[in-house]
């Protein structure tokens, strides 16, 4: 009973307590108590996920599962980072307290931690992000495929906007007078219609969809309906 | 306040001592003094107001509806027979589960990039419950990798509270739930090179998803998985729409778990979405219909009409 009443009341009167807080000046310090205790029980939670990745993969050494080197360096490169961070160790001094440890700046290049985020870190993630440009070529090919009606129209399009934002654009249409009746045809002037008068209208429609549906998920969730987060006797399915 | 009286006396001995006349400089600082006065006199009624008023005309959308959502759930639970649009996306769950059931593979489920106060990442929790139900029911290993730790406690009490309405608490295993980490593109990679190695069957992307939601895409084509995303982040939806075999778009994914449900109560919340987006319709139409009035007779009756519409909506 209690596992299914105190997890309803705490989220019911959170919800509560931020959409009050955002019509009324009067509860806004409410509202931010209510961020201020999301941050802390995410903090708290921070432990649990960092002992679940150290427990999962000090498993895997152990059993010397396949990918077993790969869990050891996530193990070392986790308590480096940890240790560099928590204990600021090789942290550059702070001009204005430079006999405080725990005042320098371990986010520097010259301190351990910042530098292996700069240095490591930081390159791997634009890799990655650097790869999603062949993800786009392979998607856009397949989605491009003159199948049906729809995506004869979604080829279409995509070739104005592509073709307009290109100097080929320009030239193959720059011909036509702007002015006159069929100025329209102009590479640039295409690509603003479909973008600013067709796609906005959709996005609009999305835009509209999704806040009313995070209006009904907010009511179902406030007002007990939806209890499918509730573990054991508390969940509902 | 004090402060500021301070400050003000300061000021004026200053330039009195540079030489400037007294009394016009008394005169200039007594009206800056009372004019800060009543700016912060005005801030401090405003911030002890009960209500912001430039926010009224949204509060009264939000209370119309959330009347009209609660309306429709009374309507269900009255007996009122419903009729909800199917969700191809939702029928294929089924589908995909018992696919990696019948090759021996497992069901990955990726909650989005962001933490539980994103109600994208809540939505996401959501509908892992009936898909966490119906793998505890076929026997399938459902793997859910998380970036934030607040995010696998909460999919853990999900997927066990699945595991017991499916009748078989035995076979939840925490260990399949893990926190990997907050760092975007690191989570990216651990999870793809996972999906590389392992093969799961079905992937399910439901949640907040930025640059990375191609990168899972497309990977999950590569290997043959079946793909169901959901988001309502507007710009990665193309890239799941091209990329996977289903997608929610909007909307539909704030539905997903009310329909995956079955409950009547939470059916009747989605009849209650289609309630209130008739509403807002009929409220777009009636805006564009005063302002081609307005805009053709920009001195009759209906431009003040349109005006007056206007700044009930806020605008």
């Amino acid at each position: 009973m209690l596992q299914r009443t105190i997890p309803i009341a705490i989220l019911s009167i959170s919800g509560i307590v931020l959409v009050l807080a955002y019509f009324s000046p009067f509860t806004q310090s409410w509202g931010e108590q209510a961020v201020d205790w999301f941050n802390i029980i995410a903090g708290i939670a921070y432990i649990l996920g960092g002992g679940n990745l150290l427990r999962v993969n000090l498993e895997k050494i152990s059993a010397q599962r396949p990918g077993w080197a790969y869990a050891a360096i996530t193990v070392a490169a986790f308590v480096a980072m940890l240790g560099f961070g928590l204990l600021k160790l090789g942290a550059v001094p702070s001009e204005k307290y430079p006999d405080v440890h725990f005042a320098g700046d371990y986010e520097s290049n010259s301190a351990p931690y910042g530098w292996m985020y700069w240095n490591v870190i930081s390159p791997l993630g634009a890799t990655m992000f650097a790869m999603l440009a062949f993800y786009v070529a392979s998607a856009a090919f397949r989605a491009f495929r003159a199948k049906n009606l729809e995506s004869v129209l979604l080829l279409g399009t995509a070739f104005i906007v592509l073709l307009s934002a290109t100097a080929a654009g320009a030239y193959l249409t720059g011909w036509i007078p702007a002015d006159s009746a069929v100025g329209f045809m102009r590479a640039e002037r295409l690509r603003t219609m479909i973008t600013e008068v067709v796609q906005t209208a959709g996005m609009r429609a999305i835009g509209i969809g999704i806040a009313i549906g995070v209006v009904a998920l907010s009511v179902r969730l406030i007002l007990g309906i939806d209890r499918s987060y509730l573990s054991k006797d508390g969940g509902a399915a | 306040m004090i402060d500021r009286r301070i400050q003000v006396r300061r000021g004026v001995e200053a330039v009195l001592a540079a030489g400037i006349p007294a009394a016009g400089i008394l005169a200039s600082a007594s009206a800056a003094f009372a004019q800060g006065d009543a700016a912060v006199a005005s801030a401090a009624a405003e911030k002890d107001a009960w209500i912001d008023p430039a926010r009224v005309p949204l509060l009264v959308a939000l209370i119309v509806a959330c009347g009209l959502i609660v309306a429709a759930i009374a309507l269900a639970r009255s007996g009122v027979p419903l009729k909800i649009r199917k969700l191809a996306a939702l029928d294929a769950v089924d589908e995909a589960v018992g696919r990696a059931t019948e090759m021996g593979r497992s069901v990955l489920f990726v909650p989005g990039i962001q933490d539980m106060n994103d109600v994208q990442t809540v939505a996401g929790i959501t509908v892992l419950g009936p898909v966490a139900k119906t793998a505890a029911e076929y026997d399938a290993r459902l793997e859910v990798p998380t970036s934030r730790s607040l995010v696998m406690v909460a999919a853990r009490e999900t997927v066990q509270a699945a595991h017991f309405a499916a009748g078989r608490p035995e076979t939840y295993n925490e260990g399949n739930i893990t926190y990997i980490t907050d760092e975007q593109f690191a989570y990216v990679s651990a999870v793809v090179g996972r999906m590389v190695r392992e093969k799961p069957a079905a992937c399910f992307y439901m949640g907040a998803f930025y640059a990375e939601s191609l990168l899972f895409a497309e990977n999950g084509n590569s290997i043959g998985a079946i793909q169901i995303a959901g988001t309502a982040e507007p710009s990665q939806l193309p890239f799941f729409v091209a990329a996977c075999d289903y997608t929610l778009i909007g909307e539909e994914f704030f539905a997903a778990s009310a329909y995956l449900s079955g409950e009547r109560d939470q059916l009747g919340s989605i009849k209650g979405q289609d309630f209130v987006k008739l509403a807002v319709a009929g409220v777009i139409l009636a805006g564009v219909a005063l302002a081609t009035v307005a805009a053709v007779a920009p001195d009759g009756g209906a431009a003040s009409l349109f005006r007056s519409f206007q700044s009930a909506l806020g605008g």
